[in-house]
C-alpha cells in the first residue's frame, strides 16, 4: 500500500506540475501581452477569460475524451488514458486562470511603472520587462492558484485518465475510489497528503513572493 | 536658443478644457518655474512637455526636435530628458538598482561610481541596499531625483518635487537641484505650489491660471511688479485657491 | 540577484517535474503489452480483480489497465475502441453490443447475487420473502423509503426489471418529482448503500459491495436467493476491425484466461469477509 501511495502522490505532482508549467509558459506571455496592450474587444477577452475560470472540469474532460478517443479526431495520437491526456486536460483548465490573473496583475501595475520607465529612457521592450517584473507578485499568485486548481481537480482527470492503477491514478481519483470502496480513513489520509503538497508549494512560493514584495 | 517650445497646445478631458492655446518658450539653461493654483493645468502641461501625453492640438519641440508621442517615439531625444512625477514610485528593487535603472535602460554597464555619486548627492548611499519600497516620502523623492539625474539629462522636468516634505529634505533637494544645474547647465522646468521656492530657485517664472499662461517673465519681476493683476493677487497671497 | 531566484524557482520546478516523468517512464519500461480492461465499478470495488489479475499478467506478460466505470460508459469505451476487453454485468446490453458488431463474442464468466437490504425494523415486512417482485410490491404499498442507484448501471437495470416484473410502470415511479419514498440518487453502489443506511431505507445491492462495507451500515439482508436476482457477468473482446489500436489478440487471450478452469476456480475461492460471493459459470465451449 505504501508504494501505491507514493505512486499516486508522484503522479499527482507530475500531472498537475506539468500542466501548470505548460499552462504558465503559454499563459504568462499571453496575459502580459493582453494586460499591457490596449485594443478593441479587450473587455470581451477579459469577460471570456473570467468566465472560463469556472469552466467545469468534467465538461473539459468529456470534450477531451471525445477528441482523444480512438474513434475521435485525435484518436491516432493514442493519448487517452495516459498521463499526457491528464496533463492536457488540466492545462486547459489552468490556462484561463493564469491568463486572467496575469492580465489583471499586469494591467493594475502597468500605468505608473510604464510611465516611470518611459521617462527614464526605457524602450518598449525594457518597459514591458519592467512592468512584468513589477507584476511578478501577482503573476506568481496566478501560477499558485493555477497549480492549486490542477491539484484539486478530479472530474477531468478521471474521465481522460481512467483512474488506472500505477498509470493514471492520482490523489484525487484515488480518493474517489477509496470512498467508493468504503475506506474513508484511507481516503482522508490521501486528502491530507494533497493538502500537504499544496501547503509546501504555497509556503515556498509565498516566501519568494514576500521577498518580491519588499525588494 | 530655446530648449522647450510649446506652440498652441490645447488639451481637454471630455468637456473640461484643461489647457487652452498654450505658447511657452523655455530658454536653454534656464531654471523655469511654473506657479499657479491647483487645477490650472500645470501637471497636464508638464506631462505633455515630457512626452507622456499628447496634446489635442498644437506642438512641442524639445532641444529643437518635435515630440511625436507614439510608443517608442523620440527615444533618442527622450534619453536626453527626464521627469519626476509628483508622487514618484520605486521599482521593486533596491535603491541602488532603482537609481541605476536609467543607465541599464540605455545599455550602460557598470557605472557604479556614477550611481554612487548620485546617491551621495541626495544622502542615500547608506540606504543603497534597501528595498525601494521601504523608503519614506522624503527619501523616495531624493531617490527619484538621483534616478532622474544619474545619466545627466539636458532637460529636467519636475512636478512638485518637494511637496509635503520637511524643511531638511526640501533644503537637501533644492541644493541638489541647484548644483546639478550649475554642473550640467541643464534646462529645468519646475512646477511648484511653493512661491518661496520659485523665488529662491527660478530665473524665470510663469503664472498659470485656468489652463492658460497669464504672465511670464524674470522671477523678480513676476513677484515684484506683475503686469497682470491676477498674477499680483496670486503672488501677494490674495487669491483664494 | 532576484532574477536568479526567480529562475531558480522555475528551474527547480521544472527539474522536479522532469524527474517525475523520468520516474514514470522507468516504472513503465518493463515493456509488457498493455491491455485496457473496461469494467464496472462494482467489479473493481469487490477486490476480485486485484486478487486474480496478477496471474494473467504473469502468464501473458501483460499489464492490465483497469478502467472502472459504469456499465453504459464501459460499453461506450468498447464501442469507441478505447478499451480492449470488457467485463460487464448487463447481459441484454452486452448481447446487443456483440450483435452490433462491436464485440467478437460474449462468454459468461460468473455471477453473483443482488440482494434486497433494508433496516432491521423492516417497515414493509419483506423479510424472508422468496420473490424480489413480491418484496418490491410490499415496499411500494407501504411507501417505505427506497434508494435507487438511478445511474443506468447494471444494478439499476436489474432494479428496473424487478419493478416491471412486479407490474409497475417504472417511469411512473421514478418520474414522480414529489415522491417522498422513491429516491433516485445517481450514485455508485457504496454511496447508495450509505445513503440508504442514513435514511433507513431499502435498496438493491450486489453482494460484493455489500460484504465490503456491511460493517459500516445499519442495514441487513432481507431478500436473497431469487434467481431473477442473479447478476451475470460476461467477458467481451472488443472487435478490432474498426479500431486498429485495439489489442485484439491480447483481449482474446484475456477471455480465454478468465474462462479457463484455473481462473474459474480462483473466482469461486475468492471471499469477502469470509463470504463466497462469485460463482463461476462460463458457457465457453472448451
Amino acid at each position: 500500500m505504501e508504494s501505491d501511495l507514493l505512486d499516486v502522490t508522484f503522479l499527482s505532482i507530475l500531472v498537475s506540475g506539468s500542466a501548470t508549467l505548460i499552462a504558465s509558459a503559454i499563459a504568462i506571455p499571453l496575459g502580459c501581452f493582453l494586460g499591457m496592450r490596449k485594443f478593441r474587444g479587450k473587455e470581451i477577452v477579459r469577460t471570456v477569460t473570467y468566465t472560463l475560470y469556472g469552466f467545469p472540469p468534467v465538461v473539459a474532460g468529456l470534450v477531451l475524451y471525445i477528441l482523444l478517443s480512438s474513434s475521435g479526431p485525435l484518436g491516432s495520437l493514442q493519448l487517452l488514458f495516459t498521463p499526457a491526456a491528464m496533463v492536457l486536460a488540466q492545462t486547459l483548465l489552468v490556462m484561463p486562470i493564469v491568463v486572467g490573473l496575469t492580465m489583471s496583475a499586469v494591467s493594475t501595475t502597468s500605468r505608473d511603472y510604464t510611465e516611470t520607465a518611459f521617462v527614464l529612457g526605457a524602450d518598449g521592450w525594457r518597459t514591458a520587462r519592467t512592468v512584468i517584473h513589477e507584476a511578478r507578485v501577482g503573476i506568481i499568485s496566478a501560477v499558485m492558484i493555477g497549480f492549486g486548481r490542477a491539484l484539486a481537480e478530479v472530474g477531468a482527470v478521471i474521465l481522460v485518465g481512467g483512474n488506472i492503477q500505477w498509470h493514471t491514478r492520482v490523489l484525487t481519483t484515488a480518493i474517489v475510489l477509496e470512498t467508493r470502496e468504503g475506506d474513508f480513513g484511507y481516503g482522508l489520509a490521501l486528502g491530507a497528503i494533497l493538502l500537504a503538497i499544496g501547503m509546501v508549494f504555497f509556503y515556498l512560493m509565498k516566501r519568494y513572493q514576500d521577498k518580491g514584495m519588499l525588494a | 536658443m530655446s530648449a522647450i517650445k510649446a506652440e498652441g497646445v490645447s488639451k481637454s478631458f471630455g468637456k473640461r478644457v484643461v489647457l487652452e492655446d498654450i505658447n511657452l518658450e523655455v530658454g536653454g539653461g534656464d531654471l523655469f518655474a511654473i506657479i499657479g493654483p491647483s487645477g490650472a493645468g500645470k501637471t497636464t502641461l508638464l506631462r505633455i512637455l515630457c512626452g507622456l501625453q499628447p496634446p489635442d492640438s498644437g506642438s512641442v519641440a524639445v532641444l529643437g526636435e518635435r515630440l511625436s508621442y507614439g510608443k517608442g517615439a523620440n527615444l533618442t531625444l527622450r534619453r536626453r530628458m527626464s521627469f519626476i512625477a509628483q508622487k514618484p514610485i520605486a521599482f521593486r528593487e533596491t535603491v541602488r538598482e532603482n537609481v541605476a535603472y536609467p543607465l541599464s535602460a540605455r545599455g550602460i554597464e557598470g557605472g557604479k561610481e556614477v550611481v554612487d555619486r548620485a546617491l551621495e548627492q541626495v544622502r542615500l548611499l547608506g540606504l543603497a541596499g534597501n528595498p525601494g519600497a521601504t523608503l519614506s516620502g522624503g527619501e523616495m523623492q531624493r531617490m527619484a531625483f538621483a534616478r532622474a539625474t544619474v545619466y545627466g539629462p539636458e532637460v529636467l522636468i519636475l512636478d512638485e518635487f518637494t511637496a509635503h516634505l520637511d524643511p531638511q529634505n526640501i533644503k537637501l533637494l533644492e541644493d541638489a537641484l541647484v548644483s546639478y544645474q550649475k554642473e550640467k547647465g541643464a534646462t529645468i522646468v519646475l512646477v511648484t505650489h511653493n512661491l518661496f521656492q520659485a523665488k529662491r530657485l527660478a530665473k524665470t517664472t510663469a503664472f498659470m491660471l485656468d489652463g492658460a499662461v497669464v504672465e511670464r517673465g524674470e522671477t523678480s519681476r513676476i513677484f515684484n511688479s506683475p503686469t497682470d493683476e491676477r498674477t499680483g493677487a496670486y503672488v501677494r497671497g490674495e487669491m483664494v485657491y | 540577484m532576484k532574477k536568479i531566484q526567480m529562475a531558480a524557482i522555475a528551474v527547480a520546478f521544472i527539474v522536479v517535474v522532469a524527474a517525475l516523468w523520468t520516474w514514470y517512464f522507468v516504472q513503465n519500461r518493463k515493456g509488457p503489452i498493455h491491455l485496457k480492461l473496461a469494467t464496472t465499478t462494482s467489479t473493481q470495488d469487490s477486490g476480485l480483480l486485484d486478487s486474480i489479475l496478477s496471474d494473467f499478467e504473469s502468464k501473458y506478460n501483460a499489464d492490465v489497465e483497469v478502467i472502472a466505470v459504469g456499465t453504459g460508459q464501459a460499453l461506450e469505451l468498447g464501442r469507441n475502441g478505447d478499451a480492449d476487453v470488457l467485463l460487464a454485468h448487463s447481459p441484454s446490453k452486452e448481447i446487443d453490443f456483440v450483435n452490433q458488431g462491436y464485440g467478437l463474442y460474449r462468454w459468461k464468466v460468473m455471477y453473483n447475487q443482488f440482494v434486497i437490504v433494508g433496516p432491521a425494523s423492516d417497515p414493509a415486512g419483506i423479510n424472508g420473502t422468496a420473490l424480489a417482485r413480491t418484496a418490491f410490491g410490499m415496499i411500494y404499498d407501504s411507501s417505505a423509503t427506497f434508494c435507487s442507484r438511478g445511474d443506468q448501471s447494471g444494478t439499476h437495470t436489474a432494479e428496473q426489471n424487478i419493478w416491471k416484473s412486479a407490474g409497475y410502470n417504472y417511469s411512473g415511479i421514478s418520474a414522480q418529482s414529489n415522491s417522498t419514498w422513491y429516491l433516485s440518487l445517481g450514485q455508485g453502489m457504496a454511496d447508495t448503500l450509505r445513503t440508504a443506511s442514513e435514511k433507513r431505507a431499502y435498496t438493491l445491492t450486489d453482494e460484493a459491495t455489500w460484504y465490503n462495507i456491511e460493517s459500516q451500515l445499519g442495514l441487513t439482508i432481507l431478500v436473497k436467493g431469487d434467481t431473477t436476482l442473479f447478476n451475470q457477468y460476461g467477458v467481451i473482446p472488443v472487435n478490432g476491425t474498426a479500431h486498429p489500436a485495439v489489442r485484439q489478440d491480447m483481449a482474446i487471450g484475456f477471455a480465454n484466461w478468465v474462462t479457463s478452469p484455473e481462473t474459474q476456480s480462483m473466482i469461486n475461492n475468492y471471499t469477502i469477509s469470509g463470504h463466497h460471493v462469485f460463482v463461476s459459470n462460463t458457457d465457453r465451449v472448451p
